[in-house]
């Protein structure tokens, strides 16, 4: 067994070795450019380029042409919606998301709204669901797009994306779904779902990073969106660039083995991830799972160690390569917002740590895992004036702290 | 966050971790910090009254590994000085002799506020001693 053991998948993935090999010969003897349609060298490139979009469009339900090949999902998100906002501006000028999106959807909507769009951020649950009322609820005349995320990046909940999508479909507004945690991990069918735009990223599923994908439904309705990267006009328009040739050979083989392989790898995450849970939970008190208890990606476990700090924790297990949604693993000083919106409290978000499962993860890597967190946990409790106290019998939230 | 050794040092190898009686009259308790801002340090001072000497000192953080760090050093710092030493501790030496980064500055901010909220709590039970 390899230390530091690798439990932070969400984050990214290592290439597989699968699709490592496909990409060889597309750096140096397959080397042409796509777009040159005038020779054999641009011939023989379209068409892997056109396989590999047919590997992804597959895994998703959709269909080839409607794959806008893009530098990886936060270029897709800022497409999406920055492409939809101006494409649509005479029909309105509203946005619905909510508050625990990634950082490319909440920036990129914080960027729209300083132009003078409007959007509404919709609660989520206690689980970090939305609720597809609350969308229909929120859908007003003017409103042009819907963005809620497929499945959650820190608690791996999944949203009820199909019902949400019934809904858009019945008002008439687009529905915009960033899929990079769930793609490849869970099933995703734009068809079934009603989604029109999807963000996919080929990093998250043991592809390569800088290349992700932007699906563009080209019927009922056909989404048109004004590019934000002007040139040759590569990608129906819509994203012009030379194309990352060898990048989106293996996005395309990453996608084909994430169709084939995905419930079986699905059925054996869960199961260790359950048993990663269940080793922590029966040697430990006062440790809470965030997220929903079914409704999350299979490889995704979000504890919060109630009294022990995320950051320590993570120092103390230097074995594990996990993250936090403690304040102190960032630069901004607040703890996790997902957390937050979710109505975690700062408390216990700044005692939370990320395990994500993966492709590569084992039995074995678990169980030291589970040996790992319960030893460091104990250790920091014993250095935990709030333990301490808790133990005592002293009610934390009647004493007066002084904040800082 | 990469930390530098001494930090790690001082996490992995505490100095003076635990608990004195806080109901003593010659310990003083200072508690500070909040948990909904990731770090609370409870430092405990025992004091010897005839010569305002600090005897023995104990810690127990909950915070990230500076904050650890911090309290830990200033435990080791206070002891064998008076009050009036311990009290002339800046958080400026904790920061240097830890290298900490601006990020972490807050951690021996709090680690000076421990120490004086321990020498005031000392003090106010030498006032009031009926309290005990």
């Amino acid at each position: 067994m390899k230390l530091p053991i690798y439990l932070d998948y969400h984050s990214t993935t290592p290439v597989d070795p699968e699709v490592l090999r496909t990409m060889v010969p597309y750096f140096t003897e397959i080397f042409g450019n796509a777009a040159s349609r005038n020779h054999e060298y641009g011939w023989t490139a379209e068409a892997a380029v056109e396989k590999a979009r047919e590997q992804v469009a597959r895994l998703i339900g959709a269909s080839a042409k409607e794959i806008v090949f893009t530098s990886g999902a936060t270029e897709s998100d800022n497409l999406a919606l920055l492409g939809a906002a101006e494409m649509y501006a005479e029909k309105g000028n509203h946005i619905i998301t909510t508050p625990i999106e990634h950082k490319a959807i909440l920036d990129t909507c914080a960027y729209l709204e300083k132009k003078g769009l409007s959007v509404t951020y919709l609660p989520v649950d206690s689980t970090g669901r939305v609720s597809p009322e609350a969308v229909r609820n929120a859908i007003t005349p003017k409103t042009i797009l819907v963005s809620v995320m497929a499945a959650n990046n820190e608690v791996g909940t999944i949203n009820p994306i199909a019902e949400i999508g019934k809904v858009c479909k019945e008002k008439g507004v687009l529905f915009h779904s960033d899929a990079v945690q769930a793609i490849g991990k869970v099933p995703v069918d734009v068809e079934s779902m009603g989604i029109d735009l999807l963000s996919v990223s080929a990093h998250k599923m043991y592809g390569p990073k800088g290349v992700g994908a932007l699906y563009v439904r080209r019927k009922n309705p056909r989404v048109r969106l004004s590019p934000v990267i002007h040139g040759g006009g590569h990608e129906r328009g819509m994203r012009s660039g030379t194309l990352n040739v060898p990048g989106i050979v293996g996005f395309g083989k990453a996608a084909e083995i994430a169709g084939r392989e995905m419930e079986r790898e699905g059925v054996r995450l869960k199961a260790l991830r359950d048993r990663l849970w269940d080793g922590i939970r029966e040697a430990l008190d006062e440790v809470y799972a965030n997220g929903h208890p079914t409704e999350r990606l299979p490889g995704n476990l979000n504890v919060s160690f109630a009294y022990v700090e995320g950051e320590s924790l993570m120092l103390g297990m230097k074995e594990l390569s996990v993250s936090s949604g403690s304040a102190c693993t960032s630069a901004s000083l607040e703890p996790s917002y997902v957390l937050r919106k979710m109505g975690v409290g700062d408390d216990l978000a700044h005692t939370s740590i990320r395990f994500g499962l993966g492709r590569f993860t084992t039995e074995e890597e678990i169980d030291y895992a589970i040996g790992k967190v319960i030893s460091t946990v104990k250790k920091l409790r014993d250095l935990s004036p709030l333990y301490e106290m808790v133990k005592e019998g002293i009610d934390l939230k009647s004493v007066s702290w002084s904040a800082h | 966050m990469k930390y530098n050794d001494k930090v790690i040092d001082h996490y992995e190898n505490p100095k003076n971790v635990g608990s004195l009686d806080k109901n003593s009259p010659n310990v003083g308790t200072g508690m500070v910090g909040a948990p909904e801002c990731g770090d609370v340090m409870k430092l405990q001072l025992e004091i010897d009254e005839k010569t305002n000497v600090i005897k023995d000192a104990k810690f127990k953080t909950f915070g990230c590994g500076s904050a650890i760090a911090s309290s830990s050093l200033a435990t080791e710092w206070v002891k064998g000085k008076t009050i009036d030493e311990a009290l002339a501790i800046r958080n400026t030496e904790i920061v240097e002799e830890l290298s900490l980064p601006p990020v972490k500055i807050h951690c021996s901010v709090l680690a000076e506020e421990a120490i004086k909220a321990a020498v005031s709590d000392y003090m106010s039970k030498r006032k009031n001693p009926s309290k005990e």
